[in-house]
């Protein structure tokens, strides 16, 4: 790849500056954490052209005419991604009108699509996407719902425009153990009946499609968008993605998806260093909070700092969420932190890139800085996981993103209280 | 509460010949006393630190000497007291006990389930009466983890539902059975106030009674002082005339002893405009607002700030959950700071408060690049002396100097990195924490016989 690269570079040489050059990006010197097969480069150079990352390297010759981004000093990844956010679907959480993450009233909200709900002009992206975060899982709410099959989460990219969300349907999700059980009639024996029930109707449904339409079917419980909905799901396209904490709850998650061959992610996972061996044999990856150590809940009493770095050890897929959207940006400490707690580094690093990435299926195009991904590059004046490290610059699918926000700008009205201030602000 | 004790005894023997005996002030406070007594404590000797002394220094190779409870001496290169137990911290930080001035642990602890529920009491806008002491769970899980982040003193205060929640607790983070066993000694009472949208949501959109709006809070608040000074004024006349003795009336009292400067005014309120207008109604009433908490906006009104010299108790970087913190800036605290007002950065969270030190270093980095020019031995000032002043306790704690309480950590790095934990943790000269040695770490009631092994914490 470096070589088609490196033979392009020299055709534009010969043919001179040209208008190709224009959305041409290189992004020199920084130390990169390719998260690939190349490690980590000392000193080296990314090349963009349009969306798309076209070289990877130490000794990669500047395309002429391509905007330069100094990173010398500094310190290069992949764009970060949020496994589990409300971006575009929760403005101000306690302003109930700019809140779309979940639909009450019904048993089953397996259809429901939240995809339809989001918003791009969110003022949540650009303080968060400024700040590192290039692409998210918007997720419905697992703790606001009436539902223990929430419904359907959607994969967006931060840089704005038509084609920000890069997957309608990337997940579904569930929720099990105490907060399932409140939802399905007091039992979180019940919240497994309830997610029982459904993907047996939709199995049906899936097998005798034209009987149902034609009413020589036996009824469902699960709704004719319910049941188009969990058709992927048992089809292994997309993954059934459980809010559950307590060790035993995730041992009997492990089960139901051995039965239905679904392909399960653990969200939460407060005690999953306690099932860590089973988690590992069944290929159960766990997207978690990393701060989330206290006994919150009778579910979490084994909660520690050290999940992350006890899964990761067992050969557990890690994934870190904000679960929220107004400070996404704080992975990259939740990160530092599950380091700090014995964790790997580039398995944290990958906790926030390459391995969400994976659960959504887009790994291919995404997650790690090599030719042919999607041009998600971020530039860090230090070490990204260190709380005092900041963003340089953000790049999304090729784009440099302004790095403002209404937060900064917000900064810079009231830098100086002086009275001099045009009035209204004195 | 050494100084109401006092001046009540005082009052007592002054007044006792000529008007009538104030209602017993001194049993009162004698009643609910602190019972925490620092353990004796050998000599110890922290030598080769990088110290951030809380006054806005830093000393490399610095000596900290702890001594009965308290520090002794601090400087570089001073020679360790012969007998001293000398702790090697070459290559790593020193800093004073942080200091959380917004907590609810022991009030709304963990497992935090409906029957934890201790925080709130939501029935009036009005229930300065109660004392978030009454409701302190000492088995709370979150002290520990509180104190392996270095935690030693913390000020728990009732919820913000309320107009005037009630009496917060000023304690030192020991395990104790008791909640009077951590009380910190002769910590002024402070009193829980809360502006904005949570009263106005709990009672006007909740339950269709006043305050319905931010005019009907003001209104609540003003009205509450009108009868808080007639009442201080009732006491004042009987003590000086004597007569009959007035009736107590425990809301009144709270709030009168804000009115006669014995009980320090924190109060939650986000947007600069009513903090504003909170700065008025102090006037109005001669009170001092010692802090606003949450307060989102203070970067707006810092001048405001420095000139009432209240302090602003903000977050890192919370916001957007409501829409009076629709307009946080991540450099708050330290445009507060560069206008000569008192910045604090405080916690509200469970979570948060095992990791105050990265939320000043997130604040401390973003300033710095926006131009703001702030230095660790600058930016530790908020979560140490700054907090510690704001509770009332800034000659006890909360600084690295000779004479104050032996509140120390030992970091395992700089403290304003990500990858940095608290090694040890002293409180009045006691080993409370070590990482290297779990049995010193206090270990709660509830967790015991959990099967977390290495669960819960560190």
């Amino acid at each position: 790849m470096i070589r088609t690269v490196t033979i392009f570079v020299a055709l534009l040489a010969l043919i001179g500056p040209v208008k190709a050059a224009e959305d041409v990006v290189a992004i020199v010197g920084g130390r990169i954490h390719t998260l690939g097969p190349e490690g980590t480069i000392e000193r080296g150079t990314v090349v963009i052209e349009g969306n798309r990352i076209v070289a990877v390297g130490e000794k990669i010759r500047v395309p002429v005419g391509a905007t330069i981004i100094d990173a010398a000093g500094k310190e290069v990844t992949p764009g970060l991604f949020d496994a589990h956010s409300y971006f575009g679907v929760e403005e101000i959480s306690l302003v109930e009108t700019t809140v779309d993450r979940y639909q009450m009233g019904t048993h089953l909200t397996a259809g429901f699509d939240i995809a339809d709900a989001i918003n791009p002009d969110s003022t949540l992206i650009p303080v968060n996407r400024i700040e590192g975060v290039t692409r998210a899982a918007v997720a419905p709410s697992s703790t606001e719902g009436s539902a223990v099959l929430v419904g359907r989460g959607a994969v967006i990219h931060l840089g704005g425009g038509d084609d920000f969300i890069t997957d309608r349907h990337a997940a579904m999700y569930a929720v099990l153990g105490e907060g399932g059980g409140a939802l399905a009639g007091g039992s979180r024996a019940a919240a497994l009946l309830a997610l029982r029930e459904a993907l047996e109707d939709a199995q049906d449904w899936t097998a005798h499609r034209d009987e149902y339409d034609s009413r020589q079917r036996r009824g469902y419980v699960a709704s004719r968008p319910d049941l188009e909905a969990l058709a992927p799901l048992l089809a292994g396209r997309i993954p059934l993605i459980a809010s559950v904490n307590r060790a035993s709850d995730i041992e009997a998650a492990i089960r139901l998806a051995d039965e239905f061959r679904l392909r399960l992610v653990v969200l939460g996972g407060s005690e999953a260093w306690k099932v860590a061996p089973q988690l590992a044999a069944a290929q159960v990856a766990v997207m978690l909070d990393p701060l989330a150590n206290l006994p919150a809940s009778f579910d979490r009493l084994g909660a520690t700092l050290e999940n992350a770095a006890r899964l990761q050890r067992a050969g557990v897929s890690v994934a870190f969420v904000s679960s929220d959207g107004h400070n996404a940006r704080n992975l990259t400490q939740s990160a530092g932190n599950a380091v700090a707690h014995g964790m790997d580094y580039d398995e944290a690093l990958r906790a926030i890139t390459v391995n969400p990435a994976r659960i959504f299926g887009i790994d291919r195009s995404y997650g790690t800085l090599q030719p042919g991904k999607l041009a998600d590059v971020v530039v860090w004046s230090g070490d990204p996981l260190e709380v005092t490290s900041f963003a340089d610059q953000v790049v999304i699918e090729g784009r440099i993103i302004p790095m403002t926000s209404r937060s900064t700008l917000l900064r810079d009205r009231y830098r100086t209280l002086d009275k001099a201030m045009r009035p209204g602000y004195r | 509460m050494y100084t109401a004790r006092l001046s009540g005894a005082f009052l007592i023997l002054l007044l006792a010949a000529c008007g009538g005996e104030p209602h017993d002030e001194a049993t009162q406070a004698s009643s609910y006393a602190s019972t925490y007594t620092p353990a004796a404590t050998e000599a110890v000797a922290i030598v080769n630190a990088t110290a951030l002394t809380g006054t806005g220094e830093r000393i490399d190779a610095a000596t900290i000497v702890m001594m009965d409870g308290r520090i002794n001496a601090v400087g570089a290169d001073l020679a360790p007291p012969r007998g001293a137990i000398v702790v090697d911290a070459a290559g790593k930080w020193v800093t004073p006990g942080i200091i959380d001035v917004h907590s609810h642990l022991g009030v709304y602890p963990s497992p935090s389930v409906a029957a934890h529920s201790d925080g709130n009491e939501m029935v009036d806008p009005n229930t300065a009466q109660v004392w978030a002491e009454h409701a302190v769970w000492p088995q709370d899980p979150g002290f520990a983890l509180a104190l392996a982040g270095g935690v030693t003193t913390l000020q728990v205060l009732p919820g913000s539902a309320n107009l005037f929640g009630g009496r917060s607790v000023t304690l030192k983070n020991v395990s104790s059975r008791t909640m009077q066993g951590m009380k910190f000694p002769g910590a002024p009472y402070g009193l829980k106030m809360a502006c904005g949208e949570n009263p106005k949501r709990v009672y006007g959109t909740g339950k269709g009674s006043a305050p319905m709006t931010r005019m009907g809070n003001v209104a609540g608040y003003r009205d509450a002082w009108i009868k808080a000074a007639a009442y201080q004024k009732k006491w004042e006349t009987f003590a000086e005339n004597g007569g009959e003795e007035p009736e107590r009336d425990l809301q009144l009292e709270t709030l009168a002893g804000v009115l006669d400067g014995e009980i320090l005014v924190h109060n939650h309120c986000y947007r600069a405009d009513e903090m504003a207008v909170m700065l008025d109604v102090a006037r109005e009433f001669g009170y001092q607002v010692t802090a606003f908490h949450h307060a989102v906006e203070a970067y707006k009104i810092a001048d405001l700030l420095a000139e009432s010299g209240t302090c602003a108790a903000v977050w890192a970087d919370w916001w957007g959950f409501k829409v009076e913190a629709f307009d946080a800036v991540r450099e708050n605290a330290a445009m507060v700071d560069a206008a000569g007002a008192c910045a604090i950065v405080h916690s509200d969270s469970d979570t948060g408060i095992q990791r105050l030190n990265q939320e000043t270093a997130k604040i401390m980095a973003s300033a710095r690049r926006s131009g703001w020019e702030v230095t660790p031995e600058r930016a530790i000032v908020w979560i140490t002396a700054n907090a510690a002043a704001a509770l009332g306790v800034g000659d006890q704690t909360g600084t690295l100097e000779a004479g104050k309480m032996a509140d120390v950590v030992i970091w395992d790095g700089n403290p304003f990195s990500v990858y940095a934990r608290a090694e040890q943790v002293y409180i009045d000269g006691l080993l409370t924490f070590d990482r290297s040695d779990p049995e010193i770490a206090p270990q709660s009631d509830f967790m015991l016989g959990l099967d977390v092994e290495g669960g819960s914490g560190q």
